[in-house]
């Protein structure tokens, strides 16, 4: 649905998209990751034709952005950085707003209110004054106006920036929903949400690609990833950095079951052997095993190592 | 679920976007403020300084001649916040974003703010049905003053917009517009062309003058509607509004 090539975006001497591609299909939600400055808004802005590109082409749904904007907009659902909206317009008013611009009139129209109401949960101050709201209403209002003509794609800057624990929990809900039958790119600063809503991640630094992958790949990526962790009394750390698939041995005190020591394995794709060599050898040695567990690598970690890579790598 | 989407135009673009814009003067204090404004200062010269009874005449001209210099800054309050206050909230980026194009929401803006300053126009009524009241003024020559008073409203409303589109801070707009509006009543204005005319050849002067808004009012004062003078304002509308295009184009383009 969305295909990227080559994007790069130059403001005067300063590159902010470098020679960015990728592609999103329906069905998928890629989740856009990056530090502050890294280029995902400006990248966002450019895939909704908002900005035009320094050079590189986007196609939506195989219309060109550049040549035939409006059939690609038309496609496209959009919540901008910051959720802007008129303040001085109620909620339906607004929000019908959208719809007109969006070619529903009449019965459609208020169908569509309707609808896009229940999702957000915006009933309840449908005829207030937008400024008058609270930030997460007036957030989830922006979000019901990029849901308003029920997009094929559905482009969202930070949709869960500035909202309590329930609504980031309610929207990650419905973008997951809505992934499952649309195209869907959010940005986000939030890792935890990658893991709540997208089926792959990118992970952008400078404007470049960095990471490209499931949220299981890329955590995968990270040093910890496949190394066993075990809390045991008695445990030798020389005799579990003895063991053939083991690389080092750590003592570890951020494990959740309390102190022990954490195997790291030679090869991370053999985390299950390595395992299955560790549990061996409590067994025969007699340790008194009170959690033994694979780590599975912490996103957090990666995004670091590879968005700072002078200043975190080890 | 898609319905319709095809089915878009340009003129549901416009009408849906004027509303918009025409509504939202609405809900603020501001159109309120604007229109008391408007017809008090309208009234004040008209009647005081104009002295519309003393001059004995059935005619609306104490009235209109003042409109060039109302407006200078009347319009611009009206016009400052059309782009400015959509670049600072972030709201430009939402509508730029829809399926309409560029065009059609500069033209739509413009038409809004328009059809208000012409609410505020027509609001000044009374004052010709007190003339047709108290004589039997020339109605053809009032109603080519309100026409040509609408497009001086029109041009310098669009010259507004143009200033608007180039910041986010209406203050800003507000101060170039008046100042770029100034220039405007200022080429043709006799005071100013008589100086000229000391220093400056007369053919020079009067090339100066014919970029006035002073100039071509003064035929719709008069009761003549001369294409040429259509043809002035209208062309200053367009190209301003062109301009706008051109602005918010190399925004983006950054």
């Amino acid at each position: 649905m969305i295909r990227i090539e080559n994007l790069t975006k130059s403001f005067g001497p300063k590159k902010a998209v470098d020679d960015l591609s990728f592609s999103v299909e329906r069905g998928e939600v890629l989740g856009f990751l990056g530090p502050n400055g890294a280029g995902k808004s400006t990248t966002m802005r450019m895939i909704t034709g908002f900005l035009p590109p320094t050079a590189g082409r986007i196609s939506i749904g195989g219309h060109d952005v550049a040549e035939d904007g409006l059939a690609a907009k038309r496609l496209i659902g959009y919540l901008p950085e910051n959720a802007a909206s008129y303040p001085d317009m109620s909620v339906e008013g607004f929000l019908g707003f959208a719809a007109e611009l969006r070619g529903l009139n009449g019965s459609d129209k208020k169908k569509a209110v309707g609808r896009v109401v229940d999702l957000c949960f915006l009933s309840s101050v449908l005829h207030q004054q937008i400024d008058t709201l609270s930030k997460g209403y007036r957030h989830r209002t922006c979000l019901a106006q990029s849901l308003i003509h029920d997009p094929e794609v559905l482009i969202m800057d930070e949709p869960t920036d500035g909202l309590d624990p329930n609504q980031k929990h309610e929207v990650r809900n419905l973008i997951r929903e809505m992934g499952k039958t649309k195209a869907v790119i959010f940005s986000t600063h939030i890792l935890e949400e990658v893991d709540a809503a997208c089926t792959r991640a990118i992970i952008i630094d400078r404007g470049r690609i960095v990471a490209n992958g499931t949220p299981q790949e890329l955590r995968s990526l990270s040093d910890l990833a496949g190394a066993v962790t075990i809390s045991a009394a008695n445990a030798d750390p020389v005799k579990l950095a003895a063991l053939p698939e083991a690389a080092r041995v750590e003592a570890v005190s951020d494990s959740a079951q309390g102190p022990g020591l954490r195997v790291y394995p030679k090869d991370k794709l053999a985390s299950v052997a390595l395992a299955r060599s560790v549990m061996d050898l409590a067994g025969r040695e007699g340790w008194q095993v009170s959690a033994l567990h694979t780590e599975e690598g912490q996103l957090d970690e990666v995004f670091r190592r590879i968005t700072l890579p002078d200043t975190v790598k080890k | 679920m898609k319905a319709r989407m095809n089915a878009n135009s340009s003129v549901a673009n416009i009408r849906a976007i004027a509303k918009r814009e025409l509504s939202s003067y609405f809900t603020s204090p501001v159109a309120y403020v604007f229109l008391v404004i408007f017809l008090l200062l309208a009234g004040f010269f008209t009647f005081t300084v104009g002295s519309f009874f003393e001059r004995g005449e059935a005619s609306l001209s104490a009235f209109f001649a003042w409109h060039p210099w109302i407006y200078l800054v009347l319009v611009p309050a009206v016009g400052m916040r059309v782009w400015s206050e959509e670049r600072r909230s972030g709201t430009m980026e939402l509508l730029l974003t829809m399926p309409v194009n560029a065009w059609e929401a500069i033209l739509a803006k413009f038409l809004a703010s328009w059809a208000f300053l012409a609410i505020a126009l027509a609001l000044t009524f009374p004052i010709a049905i007190t003339v047709n009241v108290l004589g039997d003024p020339d109605n053809g020559m009032i109603a080519a003053g309100y026409i040509g008073s609408l497009l001086l409203a029109g041009a310098y409303l669009a010259i507004t917009c143009m200033t608007s589109a180039l910041t986010r801070n209406q203050v800003v707009a507000f101060i170039l517009s008046v100042v770029l509006c100034l220039f405007l009543i200022l080429a043709g204005f006799n005071p100013v062309t008589d100086m000229m005319t000391r220093w400056a050849n007369p053919a020079v002067v009067e090339i100066v003058a014919a970029f006035s808004v002073i100039t071509h009012f003064d035929g719709f004062q008069k009761g003549v509607i001369d294409t040429r003078d259509l043809f002035f304002f209208l062309s200053v509308i367009g190209f301003a509004l062109f301009a706008t295009s051109v602005i918010i184009r190399n925004h983006r383009a950054g």
